[in-house]
């Protein structure tokens, strides 16, 4: 299956079409402008709703029929109950059982415990997914096994593709740790707490049908309501939507890995002596144990120089929310809970605000929160010379990860990716990455246990660091030394056939991913 | 007939940048290699070259490797194959990886040890980062951190890791053995520029003096340059009374350390926090230490999580007179390293000694005083000392006393 490529704006080589449908081409950052209106679902009327507000249903066949359910569908699901989910499945279950195939699969992001999936990707009840996957999936979609072609977008890119129609949700499964019989719905309360719906409200305003699930009904009002009940269809109650010790972790740690722990002092350091940590300063952090040590580190520094981060964007951690308690930290605006400490933080304290990723992320609109902070830390599997980022592939060619917040955050004002110079043998910064998620003119600083970084466009940056003792090094310098210690790497061989495409904030594709050569 | 498989190296799940290869050598068939590798594509034909190379060297025309790697760098695999080799082999010569140039430097009798961080002699994954963490000394330990079964391909690793792993200006020390392994250790690492030996369970002068003489001897024969200093560790009740002795065993001692485990395990006494136990043993060891002019060095803590206790204890160990401490954990370096270089006060307090000094010799005047304090000239060396240290850790500029000895007069 041969399909017409061109080469992108990235010099990468893009199809024109994917699953029958057209798709631009990268034109570069900032250079697609976007056309026509946003789309509009089917408009409902009250005249089909029970007037007593009560939506239920016996079950979620029921609801899934009720929906109309049929061939060529796309469902859409979030993530927020992360490696705990036990609704998502249960959706596939039931439509094999249906008998219903080709359909689209449209998480905000899977986990292994989606891993059953992959037999009803097998069977044909899915054709494709649309979205992140890791582990198993990543591996099953690289090696040429899913019908479709898998498209992979940011989580800004997903509310855009929704909100632009490229994605038409046929039935948004909304799963909720707490409902009401009208189905508003919020994540918090009941046994399956997620802290934030933040990942689920475009899904529920723009699709044809959706269906709320919930193991905790509680009366109306469900406040403050997340999900709003005027867009919801059905809820359905269940026993457990979640198994609560897999939705979030009791707790997230930062790294003890002694190197990791130079990583994150050389980047907080840089921070410092940059002059971009300052009073005032909005920062993001992940949740990743480098992260969390850059935050604690961060933290120590904001004290002793009594100064206050206006406010900072979740994913939040207990980290986060110490800086918030403490009087580091104005405000959390927070898309998604990671520890117990955020989640009841997030139910208790009235500065640590729910800020859903539609209006965080979604590069089309009006401007969005990413450009706003002047501190984003970020990871990556690759980088290369030109400072093109790379987060769903490893080296070897599989697909391993999602795209997250990633590209989203490449907006922010600083950009700076801490990242190992190797891990055990494989080199992470290399001559051409080899999926291009992000690129370079976006990311700013990297910073490795064996020396900085800063990309040549940012001459500020570079002059402020000039005499900080730091070790600065250029990127090539850094790849010389990657590739002494641990040999020049062999690229992965590809096969033509496109397996999953990789979408840019705007919606056009800015590379693909191809199908894995095994001898 | 000799045995004909033989196994190196580590795999399991929480195994990284290592790898066990299994090697079965053969009548015919020629070399297969069976590769099972997270970086198979990546370097899969990089390592199956290194492994012909390695195995044409030896001679062996018919072989089955079965390699089972979790990341490990080429000196790593090298090591692991030379080490299978050797079990089935008596081989004479050894396959030396190149001696890449950042590590042929010589270190000074009198350089700073505050930090020496111990690393597994078998475990590679702790290796290839240990010189980010600036410690003054890397310690590639074939003692007591290698199982006795592993004592062989340690050896190889260690000796590969000294000619491929940028330590990055630590003095490059090496634990040995007791007895007759301590002897075939010497023989590996010594022509590969160690700079320090360290002389384990030492409990007489002659036990310094043997690997004194065979290091020397081993040095005759290969001819390398750079000096090979001693740092016997004192771990026992006679070592203790013997400490003088130890100190001063051989012109290449440079500091003599103590070894509370098994200190206090010979004296059959629980080791605690505060120390009473070891207070006159440490003390010992330190006045036949200064005595003879060298480095006493303490015991190392064990606590890698407690960063608190470990400066109390850096604290506590300074004050008896120690000059440096043994780190079992990355981390405990900068701690160790702040706790043993002088403070602020200390440095303050320094310069106006000497300036007062200098002050006193332009009027002519013999008897000093700073506040009410009387100052006589060991008071002036020791500041003196202080200033250097302060100007070498880089905590006060070379300059700083001559400019305010001028803004005084």
């Amino acid at each position: 299956m041969s399909v017409r490529t061109v080469v992108n704006a990235a010099g990468r080589s893009v199809p024109l079409e994917i699953n029958g449908k057209p798709v631009i081409p990268f034109k570069g950052a900032g250079k697609h402008s976007p056309e026509g209106g946003k789309y509009s679902p089917p408009i409902p009327s009250c005249r089909d709703f029970p007037g007593d507000g009560n939506k239920v249903v016996s079950s979620l066949e029921e609801a899934l029929k009720r929906c109309g359910l049929s061939n060529g569908m796309t469902i859409s699901t979030h993530h927020h109950l992360r490696d705990g989910d036990l609704v998502s499945n249960r959706i596939f279950e039931i439509a094999s059982r249906m008998g219903v195939k080709d359909l689209v699969w449209f998480p905000s992001a899977s986990f292994p415990c989606n891993d059953p999936v992959i037999k009803y990707l097998n069977d044909g009840t899915i054709n494709r997914i649309e979205g992140s996957m890791n582990g198993p999936l990543g591996r099953y979609v690289s090696e040429g096994r899913m019908k479709g072609t898998a498209v992979l977008r940011s989580h800004g890119g997903r509310v855009q593709a929704i909100q632009d129609g490229e994605v038409r949700i046929d039935i948004a499964v909304l799963a909720a740790p707490s409902a009401d019989r009208f189905g508003n719905a919020k994540g918090t309360g009941g046994t399956s707490s997620c802290g934030v719906l933040g990942y689920a409200k475009a899904d529920s305003m723009y699709a044809t049908k959706v269906i709320v699930v919930t193991d905790n009904l509680v009366d109306l009002p469900c406040f403050p309501m997340e999900i709003e009940g005027n867009y919801v269809d059905y809820v359905v109650v269940v026993d457990k939507i979640g198994i609560p010790e897999k939705i979030v972790s009791g707790t997230t740690e930062i790294t003890k890995s002694p190197d990791r722990l130079l990583i994150a002092e050389l980047t907080a350091s840089f921070l410092e002596k940059s002059g971009i940590l300052k009073d005032g300063v909005t920062m993001q952090a992940g949740a990743g144990g480098t992260s969390l040590a850059i935050a604690v580190f961060v933290h120590q520094i904001l004290k002793q120089k009594g100064w206050k981060s206006k406010f900072g964007f979740g994913g939040s951690t207990k980290y986060m929310v110490k800086m918030l308690e403490e009087g580091q930290m104005g405000y959390i605006l927070d898309a998604q809970a990671f520890d117990l400490d955020a989640v009841r933080s997030i139910e208790n304290n009235p500065n640590h605000i729910p800020y859903p990723v539609f209006n965080a992320y979604n590069y089309h609109s009006k401007g969005n929160l990413t450009s706003m902070m002047d501190i984003m830390i970020l990871g990556a599997t690759e980088v290369d010379l030109n400072f093109n980022g790379n987060v769903v592939t490893h080296s070897d060619g599989y697909l391993l990860h999602g795209i997250g917040g990633w590209q989203n955050c490449l907006h922010a004002r600083n950009v700076i990716l801490p990242v190992p110079l190797f891990r055990d043998r494989i080199p992470v910064i290399v001559d051409e990455v080899t999926t291009l998620c992000g690129p370079g003119e976006l990311i700013d600083v990297i910073i490795t246990e064996r020396g900085i970084a800063v990309n040549p466009l940012r001459k500020d940056l570079i002059r402020s660091v000039r005499n900080s003792g730091l070790p600065l090094k250029t990127i090539r310098e850094l790849k010389d030394e990657a590739e002494r210690i641990c040999g020049k790497p062999v690229k992965a061989r590809f096969e033509d056939r496109i397996v999953a495409a990789v979408k840019w904030v705007d919606g056009t594709v800015i590379d693909v991913v191809r199908k894995i050569k095994t001898k | 007939m000799n045995r004909l498989t033989a196994t190196a190296g580590n795999a399991g799940p929480k195994v990284r940048s290592d790898c066990e290869i299994t090697i079965e050598i053969r009548q015919r068939g020629g070399i297969d290699i069976d590769l099972t590798s997270k970086v198979k594509t990546l370097y899969g034909e990089s390592i199956a070259n290194q492994c012909n190379e390695i195995l044409k060297f030896f001679k062996i025309r018919n072989a089955r490797l079965r390699i089972n790697d979790s990341g490990a760098l080429p000196f790593v695999i090298s090591a692991r194959l030379e080490a299978a080799i050797r079990k089935l082999i008596d081989a004479g010569q050894e396959f030396l990886p190149g001696m890449i140039k950042e590590n042929r430097y010589a270190t000074a009798p009198d350089r700073f040890r505050f930090s020496r961080l111990y690393l597994p002699g078998n475990t590679p994954s702790m290796m290839i980062n240990a010189g980010l963490h600036s410690a003054d000394g890397i310690i590639l330990d074939l003692e007591d951190s290698v199982a006795p079964d592993k004592k062989d391909e340690a050896r190889i690793l260690v000796r590969n890791a000294l000619r491929q792993v940028d330590f990055r200006g630590a003095e490059r020390m090496v634990r040995i053995n007791q007895g007759e392994t301590g002897i075939k250790d010497l023989r590996s690492v010594i022509p590969n520029n160690v700079n320090l030996i360290l002389i384990p369970k030492c409990d007489t002068a002659d036990h310094v003096k043997i690997v004194d003489t065979e290091i020397k001897s081993i040095r005759k024969k290969q001819k390398t340059g750079n000096p090979v200093f001693l740092m016997p560790i004192i771990e026992s009740a006679l070592g203790v009374e013997n400490a003088s002795a130890v100190a001063r065993a051989s012109g290449n001692v440079v500091a003599i350390a103590i070894g509370l485990e098994d200190f206090t395990a010979d004296l059959g006494v629980t080791r605690t926090a505060e120390g009473k136990e070891s207070l006159y043993a440490r003390s010992r060891l330190v006045i036949a230490a200064k005595a003879a002019g060298i480095q006493p060095i303490d015991s190392v803590f064990s606590d890698v999580a407690d960063m608190e206790a470990l400066r109390q204890t850096v604290i506590g160990s300074k004050a008896l007179g120690f000059e440096g401490m043994g780190c079992i954990h990355p981390r405990q370096i900068a701690v160790i390293n702040d706790g043993f270089a002088p403070d602020e006060t200390e440095i303050e307090k320094s310069m106006e000694i000497v300036i007062a000094f200098k002050e006193a010799g332009k009027k002519g005047q013999g008897v000093v005083a700073v506040g009410s304090k009387m100052i006589d000239q060991p008071v002036v060396n020791r500041a003196r000392k202080t200033i250097d240290l302060a100007v070498k850790l880089g905590k006060l500029r070379g300059n700083r006393i001559s400019d305010q000895s001028h803004s005084k007069s």
